[in-house]
């Protein structure tokens, strides 16, 4: 198949499933044929996006200009979308198109609790529409559709977060969203004007060409205004504030495709502007970045730690590795500007390495927590526990993927975080020792977030699955639609042959990034095969064998129950109560709770967390030595949101009453006001056209 | 063949720390006792007791789940693939580049992470309270794992053991440099606080508001248990080589011959003994810290961690 009829396929389905939402509203049909649209159209983009990764010389995809010269108010004019234009945008199509088949796939089969109490359309329309346009966004050419399929993204997972509007806490993290979406594409915007060359061209190629003229300090401006605009999408600290509650009011295959797909764009952004458009520069752009990044992953998974909400806990994590795809690219850019070109590889091979790695297997967690929420009727982990018992299968993928999120090893995150690891330790290598020095700090956050990383999914996945169910609804749990099944047990295969595919991954992500910027060419990097298949990728000090040790892994595990039998261990096995300290009868109460589990290490981060406690104890009316009950309550306000977003938005609201004296209700004085604002602005011109 | 000589003594010191492990734990236990005026179980007594756990039914709790009984399986598997990776006898072994310090590092907190969730899975508040606090120290320790790991790094040019190894035998004055003397003293603390060690936690306690690790595998029986136990005792194994190969790789067998592998083998015991006797007048020494002082010690392994890359800078 050519690149066109696949690009046509594209957009045939994502279309064509949004039609089919829109003329049936209601009942199986819909859900049907809007899901079977987006994986149509999913799968076609991973087929363009990871064809032209895997066949780089194939005459078939050729650049194809879809749209022709297109004038926008006569001075911009945009040079259409053009069809795999780079790597750098096949990457990305191909983990939208990767993760956009298992969410279709499962929202099948979640679409159903709505029948009967919503109409299919909105969902339907909006998750084909949200899926075009993020697929759009990286193939976009031209600043006018760039912003474009921006702006549909936004708008389209907007409406898509809005799905449960009649819950308040939804109406808050839409409005929280929305702000902070537009905050940003305010600041993309600036960056992309301050680019744009004197004819006022805006394909991305004409401003490599404009930049290289710019001057260094307008060039960081760019880079600075681009990194806060991208940022603000990614969900880099402090940036992030809208992520957490977006993320859990969205249903929760929106919440897969945008914890693993939409930030990741932000990523995409933040590499079009610094090796794209802007070719690299200072080596304090990097530092800024691995600095970012750095906090991001330590914070996000701090606050993920206190959370007793699944999905809220997480989307904390998927700042935290939001932060560890931007340690990766951060070090990239640091390397490249102090000519270390094969460690700058090494350093955007990882970022990307974790963007792919991240999308799968935070998608899978958030596949999983939808199915949590679809058989519990509740994200608050307090109310579950032995959901392994009712959900079998649910919990082995979920399992999968906590243990890819913590950074085990055989699977997909341990690889990707060793290859940004390895970069890091290159960081010793730069010429400039007061800089080198600084490297290790950056070692250990990331080394101290992956630690917290595991403990916070041990609670997740103990207190979710393992114990005993401490509600009604938990007891009464059922697993999932098949669909639903089979979408989180794609996505934990992907997790594991992730992990062990890495010696044709590294090359291939190399590639990616391959000539940019003064990054060696993509022929420059191989991975060789040995008899031992270490993966020595190119600028890293160590080698590790990914399938090697998932290989070893799984025929120890074959050896051992067979030593065992052969050295005639006893078999015998008896079922008993749990030991209770002597009393019988045991009930969920007396498990550890999600709170209890944190409680260590909230003491230990109080500092932090500056959590306030409430203990409110009520003693017997004749003595105190007899207690009645005990109510505790903890609350922890993440201090960004109370120091930093919330003067503003006091600010903000003080100014809009001022400002609302001018807004009397009579059309007259509002036609006045238009009539002296069109006055004004032709003054201005006037005086800058002279 | 020399490959094929390779695997097998890869395969040979695998077995060797597997049943040298019991021993050592046995003579850590025997010295505690005779520096406490007591007599002491004899050393062989952890074979001892592995025979009699294998032999014995295994009582599993009516909430457990698939996973309470597949994590001894994990944690064995995972602790046993570390001992393929790390040198024990000879350098360089053809497993070496199969995986760095670093999947040494991140394979015990597989095991961990599964032992944890063991500990969560019957439901009791005791093996909440274990898996909890297991989880806080193994996340505290790991900036300090992790930097010891970049220093070395720094000597060596490489994180594979075997490259660190024959590296510090090639430059023998590395070995008593700062860098590496600091980053000594920062694995020692962690090495306390991975194996659940005085002054972090207790391993003779079943004191219940005191344990750790000790909580978290309280439902365990059987041979389920001998697995835990076995492998706990090989990570302290694993560990001592670590600390004894790295800084002090003498002894360590670089061509594979008989000769070379019986005294690598005779060097690897005196260096376990001496680290042996050190731990247990350490532990004879000091007092089981606070829960809530833990991260203190962490931290002066973690300062210890950052002096020791920083001295690597500044003498390179």
């Amino acid at each position: 198949m050519t690149g066109l009829t696949l690009f046509t396929l594209m957009i045939g389905g994502y279309v064509g499933g949004a039609l089919a939402a829109c003329l049936f509203a209601r009942g199986a049909l819909a859900r049907w044929l809007a899901g079977v649209g987006a994986i149509t159209g999913g799968a076609a983009a991973l087929a363009l996006g990871g064809g032209r990764l895997i066949d780089w010389d194939s005459a078939s995809f050729t650049r194809i200009e879809l749209m022709g010269k297109t004038s926008i108010a006569g001075s911009l004019q945009g040079a259409g979308v053009v069809l795999i234009a780079h790597p750098l945008s096949a990457f990305f199509l191909a983990v939208v198109g990767a993760i956009a088949i298992p969410a279709a796939l499962y929202s099948i089969g979640y679409a159903r609790d709505w029948e009967g109490r919503r109409s299919l359309r909105t969902p339907g329309v909006m998750l084909n529409l949200f899926l075009l346009s993020m697929s759009l966004v990286p193939l976009a050419e031209s600043i006018f559709w760039f912003v474009l399929f921006w702006e549909g993204m936004a708008i389209s997972s907007y409406l898509l977060v809005m799905t449960e509007a009649d819950e308040p806490e939804t109406v808050s993290a839409g409005n929280w969203y929305l702000g902070m979406t537009q905050f940003g594409l305010g600041f993309i915007l600036a960056a992309f004007f301050l680019l744009l060359p004197p004819d006022g061209s805006g394909d991305f190629t004409a401003l490599a060409k404009h930049a290289a003229t710019l001057s260094p300090g307008l060039k960081s401006l760019v880079f600075v205004l681009a990194l806060v605009g991208f940022g603000a999408k990614a969900g880099l600290v402090p940036l992030h504030v809208w992520l957490p509650s977006a993320h859990p009011a969205a249903p929760s295959h929106v919440s897969a495709l945008m914890s693993g797909v939409m930030i990741k764009l932000g990523v995409y952004g933040v590499l079009l502007f610094g090796l794209r458009l802007l070719g690299g520069g200072p080596a304090w752009w990097g530092g800024l970045v691995l600095a970012l990044g750095a906090v991001s992953a330590l914070l996000g998974v701090l606050y993920a730690l206190m959370e007793h909400d699944l999905k809220r806990l997480l989307a904390y994590h998927s700042i935290e590795n939001i932060g560890i795809i931007f340690i990766g690219v951060g070090a990239g850019l640091m390397f490249l500007s102090y000519g270390l070109p094969a460690l700058a590889v090494l350093g955007f091979v990882g970022g990307l390495y974790h963007t792919i790695n991240h999308a799968c297997f935070k998608g899978l967690l958030f596949l999983g927590a939808g199915s949590v929420l679809h058989a519990t009727h509740t994200r608050n982990m307090e109310e579950m526990g032995g959901l392994i018992k009712r959900m079998p299968r649910t919990a082995l993928f979920f399992l999968v993927g906590a243990a890819a999120i913590s950074a085990l090893p055989p699977l997909n995150g341990f690889v990707s975080e060793w290859v940004v690891f390895q970069a890091l330790l290159g960081g010793a290598t730069i010429p400039k020792r007061e800089v080198a020095v600084l490297m290790p700090v950056a070692v250990a956050m990331l080394a101290l977030a992956s630690g917290l990383a595991a403990a916070c999914f041990v609670k997740a996945f103990g207190i979710t699955f393992l114990g005993i169910a401490r509600s009604h609804e938990a007891e009464q749990a059922h697993e999932v639609p098949a669909s639903m099944q089979v979408a989180m047990a794609a996505l934990a295969l992907a997790c594991v042959v992730l992990g062990a595919a890495a010696y044709a991954m590294v090359p291939a992500l190399a590639r990616v990034v391959g000539g940019l910027a003064g990054l060696p060419p993509a022929s420059a990097v191989t991975v060789g095969w040995s008899l031992g298949m270490p993966l020595s990728a190119p600028g890293a000090v160590g080698q590790i064998s990914p399938l090697s040790i998932l290989l070893g892994l799984v025929v120890l595990l074959a050896a051992i129950p067979m030593a065992l039998w052969l050295f005639r261990a006893s078999r015998a096995l008896r079922v008993s109560d749990t030991w209770g300290c002597g009393r019988i009868a045991q009930t969920p109460r007396m498990q550890y709770t999600a709170a209890a589990f944190a409680e260590p290490l909230r003491r230990i981060f109080a500092a932090l967390y500056r959590p306030t406690e409430d203990v409110s104890i009520d003693f017997h009316p004749e003595s105190r030595y007899f207690v009645q009950s005990i109510a505790y309550r903890a609350h922890i306000v993440p201090w960004f949101e109370r120091y930093l977003y919330d003067p503003v938005i006091d600010r903000v609201i003080a100014w809009a009453a001022r400002v609302r004296a001018i807004q009397s209700g009579s059309l007259h004085a509002y036609l006045t006001y238009l009539v002296a604002a069109l006055v004004i602005m032709l003054g201005l011109l006037m005086l800058w056209g002279s | 063949m020399p490959l094929r000589t390779g695997y097998a003594v890869a395969i040979a010191q695998t077995a060797l720390a597997l049943l040298l492990a019991p021993g050592l734990v046995g003579l850590i236990r025997w010295l505690k006792a005779r520096l406490q005026n007591r007599r002491g179980a004899p050393v062989w007594q952890p074979y001892l007791e592995l025979r009699k756990l294998f032999a014995k039914e295994v009582v599993v709790s009516s909430n457990a789940s698939w996973l309470f009984r597949a994590a001894p399986f994990v944690v064995f598997a995972s602790t046993v693939a570390v001992a393929f990776l790390v040198p024990v006898l000879a350098v360089p072994l053809p497993f070496d580049s199969v995986g760095d310090l670093l999947v040494v590092v991140y394979l015990l907190l597989l095991g961990t992470f599964f032992l944890a969730l063991a500990g969560l899975d019957p439901g009791s508040a005791f093996g909440g309270m274990g898996s909890s606090r297991e989880m806080t120290v193994a996340a505290l320790s790991e900036p300090t794992v992790a930097l010891a790991i970049f220093a070395l790094a720094l000597g060596a040019g490489s994180t594979n053991l075997g490259q660190i190894v024959a590296r510090t035998m090639a430059d023998p004055a590395a070995a008593v440099s700062p860098g590496y003397l600091l980053a000594f003293g920062a694995l020692f603390v962690v090495t306390l606080a991975e194996n659940g060690r005085l002054p972090v936690d207790n391993p003779a306690t079943h004191l219940e508001l005191t344990m750790i690790h000790e909580a978290m595998i309280l439902e365990y029986s059987g041979r389920y248990l001998a697995l835990i136990e076995w492998s706990a005792w090989l990570k302290v194994l694993l560990f001592f080589s670590l600390l004894g190969n790295l800084f002090v790789p003498w002894g360590v067998a670089t061509v594979l011959t008989w000769a070379a592998l019986g005294w690598a083998l005779a060097t690897l015991l005196a260096k376990l003994v001496v680290l042996a006797v050190a731990l247990a007048v350490f532990e004879t020494r000091v007092a089981k810290l606070r829960l809530f002082r833990v991260p203190e010690l962490l931290a002066v392994s973690f300062v210890l961690a950052v002096l020791a890359i920083t001295v690597s800078f500044l003498v390179r």
